[in-house]
This record gives C-alpha cells, structure tokens and sequence, in this order.
C-alpha cells in the first residue's frame, strides 16, 4: 500500500463482507422454505428473504467494486484520493440506504407511498427515496475516482474501471423508469438488468482482474493492457446485441429470437478470453507472488464465471431452448454459478490481495482461505448441478408434458433438499473466508518470496 | 504502443457502434410493443392499478409473470386464461376474489400465498391487470401451453 487513501477500501469490504454473511444467510432461508415451506409463512413470507437476498448481494457487489476501486485508482493514477471525506460519506449514505430498504422490506412500511414504499420490481426493489440515495452516492463516488484519475497518470485498467462505473451508474437511471405497460417495462427493465452484468460490469471484472494479475505475475503492463482492450471489445459487441435472450417472449418483435441467439452466443467468448488471460499471465509471469490464494482465486475467478457465465447461460440462451427453460430453475441454476464466479470471485480476490496491505502485514491464513475457496466452489457447483436437473425435469413435466407447476414442484423435493445441504456448506465456507480475512494468524505458508506490491 | 491504442479506439468505436444499433432496434421495438403487440387503449385505471397492487406487494418475488420474477410459485401472466373462462369475462375476476380471500391456505407441506386484505377494487384492479396482460401477443404463443 503506497498511498494512505487506499486504506478507504478496508471500509467498504468490512461493510461488503457483512452484507454478503446477511446474503448468503437470507439465501439459506429461502432454501429452507422450499423444503419447509411452512416455515415463517405468515412471519416473513418467501418474497421478503428472496428481496433482501438478492438485494444484499447487488449491494455488497457494488460496494466491493467501489473499494476495489478506492485501492486500484491511487496505485495506478499515483496519486492519492481526490476526497477521502467524500468516499467515507457517501459509504455512509449507502449504508443508510441500505438499512432503510431491509427495514422497508421485514415491516412493510409505508406500503404503497409513492416516495417510501418498496417497488416491487425483481432487484429494483429499492423505495425511490432509497434509489435517488443510490444515484447521490453514485454521483459523489463517481466525482471523486474521475477527479483522482484525472489529476494523475492515465493508464488503461483506471480507463476501463472508470467507464464501467459510469457505465453502472448510468444504466441504474432506467430503473426510474416505470411504463404502464408491462411489455414496456419489462423490455427497460433488462437495460439495467442485463446491461449491468453482461454489459459494464464485465468492464469492471476485466480491469478489476487485470490489476490483480499486473501485480501477482510481474507480466509487463503493455501486455495486460492489450489483453484488456480486446476482452472488453469482445464483452461489448456480443454484450449489447446479446440483450436480445431477454427480449423472445414478452411481446418484443421476432427478430429478436435470431439477433439474441446469435449474439448471446458470442458472449462466451470474453468470458473465455478471460480464463486465457488469466493463465497465460500467470504462466508467462515469472514473478513468485507470496500471496498464494489471491492468486488461486483469480484463476477460479475465470474460470467458474466461463462455466456461470458462459456455458451455463450457453446452455438456455438459443431461443429453440429458452422457450422451454425460460423463468424455470435452469435460469437459477445459472443465476447462482454465473454471480458467484463472476462478481462474487472477483470480489473475494481483490480482498484477498488487498488485506495484508491494509493490515500492514505478510499474507497470513492463507490454508484456510483457500480451503474456503475450494468449499464455495464446489458446494456452488454441486448447487448448480442439482438445479440443473431441477429444471430439466421442471422443463419436461411442466412445459413440454403441460403438468400443474405444484404439482411437478411437489417432484422436485429431493432437488431441493441437496440444494439445502449444498447452501449450508457454501455458507460455512463464506464464514471461513471471512474468518481467514479478518482474524489474521500465523502463518503455515513460507512468505520467503518477498512481496513486490 | 501502437496496438494498444488501435485496440483502445476498436473499442470505443465499436461498442458505439452497436449500442447506436441497440438503441434503434429498442426504439422500433417500442413503437411495436404500443401498437402491434399490446393494447394500449386497454391500460384503463383498472389496469393501472392492477400493476401498482402487483408492484407494491412485490408478488414478483414469489411467481414468474411471462417467465420472469421468482420461481417458488405459479407463473401468472397467463393465469386469466388458465383460471378463467372464454365466454364468461367476469369468471375470473371472481375466481381472482375467492382465491385472494382464502390464502394463506395453511395446508401442511405445501407452499403458501400471503394473505393481502385487498379491497374488492383493489382485487378487480389486479384481475383486469392479469387479462390484459393475457393477451399480450408473444412471439411463437409463449408459453408452450396453460400450465405455464
Ligand atoms: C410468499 C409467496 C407468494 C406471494 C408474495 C404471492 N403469491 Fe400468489 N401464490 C403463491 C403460491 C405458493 C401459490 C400456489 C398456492 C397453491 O396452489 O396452494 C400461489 C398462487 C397464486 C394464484 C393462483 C395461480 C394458479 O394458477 O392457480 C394467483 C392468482 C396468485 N397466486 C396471485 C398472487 C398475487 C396477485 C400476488 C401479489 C398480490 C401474489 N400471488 C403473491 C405464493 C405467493
Ligand atoms: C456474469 C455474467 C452473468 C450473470 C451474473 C448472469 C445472471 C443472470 C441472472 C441472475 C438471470 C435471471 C434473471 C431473472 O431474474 O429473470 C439470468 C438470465 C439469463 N441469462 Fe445470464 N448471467 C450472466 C451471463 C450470461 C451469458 C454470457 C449468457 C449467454 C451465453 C446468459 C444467458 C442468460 C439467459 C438466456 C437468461 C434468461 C433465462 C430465462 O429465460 O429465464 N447469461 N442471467
Ligand atoms: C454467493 C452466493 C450466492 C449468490 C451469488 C446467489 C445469487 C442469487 C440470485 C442472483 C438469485 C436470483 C435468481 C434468479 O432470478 O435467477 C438468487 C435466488 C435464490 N437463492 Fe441465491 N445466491 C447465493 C447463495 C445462495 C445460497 C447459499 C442459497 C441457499 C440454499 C441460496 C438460495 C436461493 C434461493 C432459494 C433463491 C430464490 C430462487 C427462486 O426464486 O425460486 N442462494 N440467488
Ligand atoms: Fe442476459
């Protein structure tokens, strides 16, 4: 850690860290409801967890991309934060945001005012005063990294960040955007939806991993760079057109089926690109980095979001498929796998990396926090699997053979069932993740090789 | 040096591209979904209120409405069809007010639907919201049939 505005990132992972604990734990729940699912029906019925689920994992992604975000900036502009008042108080109203939504969402308060009532939109569920919070922070965050970018040295990883964050911050607006029309609102919906994970975020994963990858391997920056255009080239021409898989069946014209199969295929490729860079910088570079598991966990980063990301979303996205599988557990079985190794890896990465500097020591717990990346990978995978055929038989029983959907859900039991014991796994290894982040111990591993930042 | 700013302006160039192209075909779209695909006219203040009672008791995260939203419970954009009857408009309106009133069901082992305390118009709001939504023409007649 070269400059002391870096430290900012610490901040925002402790807060992104007890929100993914909240989300995995609200995850589980829900998990249990489908096994019990007279459990807490009247208490806190099954939308709630599903809202503060799903809405706690938006959040604490954003939050761990702005923290990566406050650490990569200064290194690579060199200089320090623009405004570390700036970056602490808009964590604040994030948090404050985000207290208000969960309070909105477990007491259903002001149910239906325009201004305090939650949106029942899926992930948008945000009260307005929440979401205008949102676009404050956004825009403080946004002031605060461009001017820190602009008074230093320019260099492609800040570039692209920096346009993925507009990028998120800009589509986020269409939220606001609510149609009368149901076909309307849908097909706005996924400009925010969509365009955010196959879209900018990919911009910021790319740069996120190339950082990472600059400093663990010693590989010249000229190269990554390069490495970097050309994934988020091909992340964007496939990314955009691709929008079309979301637009077969809900009124849109029939072009789309052709323009959505054909470019949402070719969204496998940055995602694979991304696994070559990866091992191609590790391979080629010659540096023996001592923290080993950040290393680990961006190889897996690459490589369990090609299998989210690119086969699983491969697997339902040619419109002949879809029109069987659509809004099925295929589609959450391919949720889970394609934000885990997408978004969540990159995430626990950065952390991992980045938390030794901020805690001004040698890597430190470095078994155990590999050995929780190998818990969460496979505990999500076999997660993935049992969903999987979840959904193929849901697909074939209800779609195809034309069965009442409680009547196939009532067949699906076991599925269910191993989905539970496969969440309870994940999330022991979450809390090992964080056991081994913040409660620094000895160290088993030989740190000999020194660090070179 | 060289390549690296010809990949950089590859970049910027083409996502121009074909986000200029996205906007056009979602424009085109729009202008298909309010004339040819949905009934516009048909968005009366039932209608409207329908969605806003959808909307605000987030029934999205339990059922799918034409395939998406929450997987726990039945899709609901064809509903009106399934539940309703072709020659009886007022058939599922009805049908909507009885099942409304008799959740939760609080049958053991099954998944169970909130009760809302909606008002007669409230529920009349949301019957409307769902047949129109019924007759939004999809593209190949999704889904593949009633179950949904
Ligand atoms: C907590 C989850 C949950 C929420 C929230 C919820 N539902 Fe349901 N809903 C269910 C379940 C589960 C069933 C199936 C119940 C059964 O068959 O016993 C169901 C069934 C239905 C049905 C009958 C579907 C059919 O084809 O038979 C309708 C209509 C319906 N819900 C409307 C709504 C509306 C309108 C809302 C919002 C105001 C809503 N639901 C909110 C869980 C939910
Ligand atoms: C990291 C990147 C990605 C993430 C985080 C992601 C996540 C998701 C999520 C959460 C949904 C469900 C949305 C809903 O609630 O309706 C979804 C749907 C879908 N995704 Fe992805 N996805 C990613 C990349 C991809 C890619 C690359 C493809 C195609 C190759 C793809 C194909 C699809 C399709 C076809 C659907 C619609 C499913 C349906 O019809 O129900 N996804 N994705
Ligand atoms: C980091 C880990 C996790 C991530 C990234 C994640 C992500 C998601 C996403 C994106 C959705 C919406 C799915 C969609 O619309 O397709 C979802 C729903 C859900 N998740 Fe997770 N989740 C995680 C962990 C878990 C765990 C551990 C469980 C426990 C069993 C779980 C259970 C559920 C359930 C029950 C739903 C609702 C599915 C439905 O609508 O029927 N999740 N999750
Ligand atoms: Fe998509």
């Amino acid at each position: 850690m070269k400059y002391q505005s870096q430290k900012i990132a610490l901040a925002y992972f402790a807060v992104a860290m007890a929100l993914f604990a909240i989300q995995v734990s609200f995850g589980l729940l829900g998990g249990f409801v489908y096994m019990a699912p007279n459990f807490l029906s009247e208490l806190l019925p099954f939308n709630i967890i599903r809202m503060l689920h799903s809405n706690a994992l938006i959040v604490w992604l954003i939050l761990g991309f702005m923290g990566s975000a406050y650490y990569i900036i200064p290194e690579e502009s060199e200089s320090e934060i623009y405004s570390p008042k700036i970056a602490y108080g808009q964590l604040i109203l994030l948090v404050v945001g985000t207290l208000g939504a969960v309070v909105t969402y477990v007491f259903n308060i002001a149910e239906g005012n325009f201004l305090f009532g939650l949106k029942g939109r899926e992930f948008l569920e945000q009260p307005l005063w929440v979401k205008l919070g949102i676009v404050v922070a956004a825009l403080a965050f946004l002031y605060n990294i461009t001017m820190t970018v602009l008074k230093g040295r320019k260099t492609a990883i800040s570039n692209v960040l920096l346009l993925g964050l507009w990028g998120l911050a800009i589509f986020f607006l269409f939220g606001f955007y609510v149609p009368d029309n149901l076909a309307l609102d849908k097909m706005y919906w996924w400009y925010v939806v969509h365009l955010w994970v196959e879209g900018v975020w990919e911009l910021i994963m790319a740069s996120i991993l190339a950082f990472l990858l600059l400093k663990l391997t010693g590989v010249d920056r000229e190269v990554v760079e390069k490495w970097v255009y050309v994934i988020v080239s091909l992340s964007l021409f496939s990314g955009i057109l691709g929008t079309g898989h979301h637009y077969y069946w809900i009124g849109t014209p029939g072009y789309w089926t052709w323009i959505g199969s054909i470019f949402s295929s070719l969204e496998v490729i940055p995602f694979f690109a991304m696994v070559l860079f990866s091992f191609t910088m590790v391979w080629k570079g010659g540096r023996d980095h001592p923290n080993k598991a950040a290393v680990l966990w961006a190889l897996g980063c690459s490589v369990l979001a090609f299998f989210g990301a690119g086969v699983w979303g491969f697997l339902h996205t040619l419109h002949g498929v879809n029109y069987y599988t659509h809004g099925t557990q295929v589609t959450a079985a391919h949720g889970h796998l394609a934000f885990f190794g997408a978004y969540v890896s990159v995430n626990l990465a950065m952390i991992t990396y980045i938390s030794p500097y901020l805690f001004k020591r040698e890597p430190y717990n470095q078994v155990l926090n590999m050995v929780s990346f190998w818990i969460m990978a496979s505990s999500m995978a076999f997660m993935t699997f049992v969903l999987t055929f979840a959904g193929v038989v849901q697909t074939h029983l209800q779609r195809v053979n034309g069965e009442d959907f409680m009547a196939v859900q009532d067949q699906l039991h076991l599925f269910y069932v191993m989905r539970f014991g496969a969440g309870s796994v994940f999330v022991l290894g979450a809390l090992i993740f964080m056991y081994s982040i913040f409660v620094p111990r000895k160290e088993l591993i030989s740190t000999e090789a020194q660090a070179a930042e | 040096m060289q390549t690296k700013s010809a990949a950089r302006n590859i970049f910027y160039g083409g996502s121009l591209f074909f986000l200029i192209i996205f906007f056009g075909l979602t424009a085109q779209s729009h202008n298909f979904i309010v004339n040819k695909s949905t009934d516009s006219a048909g968005i009366t203040d039932k209608v409207r209120l329908g969605k806003k009672v959808w909307e605000d008791k987030a029934c999205v995260n339990c059922h799918t409405i034409m395939g998406e939203g929450a997987y726990f419970a039945p899709e609901l954009g064809n509903v009106a069809i399934r539940r309703g009857d072709k020659d009886d408009p007022k058939a599922f309106n009805e049908f909507l007010a009885e099942w409304m009133k008799a959740m939760p069901t609080k049958a053991e082992g099954r998944r169970q639907m909130p009760q809302f305390n909606l008002s007669d118009e409230e529920v009349d709001g949301l019957a409307e919201f769902f047949k129109w939504v019924g007759k939004i023409k999809t593209t190949d007649n999704w889904p593949p049939n009633e179950a949904g």
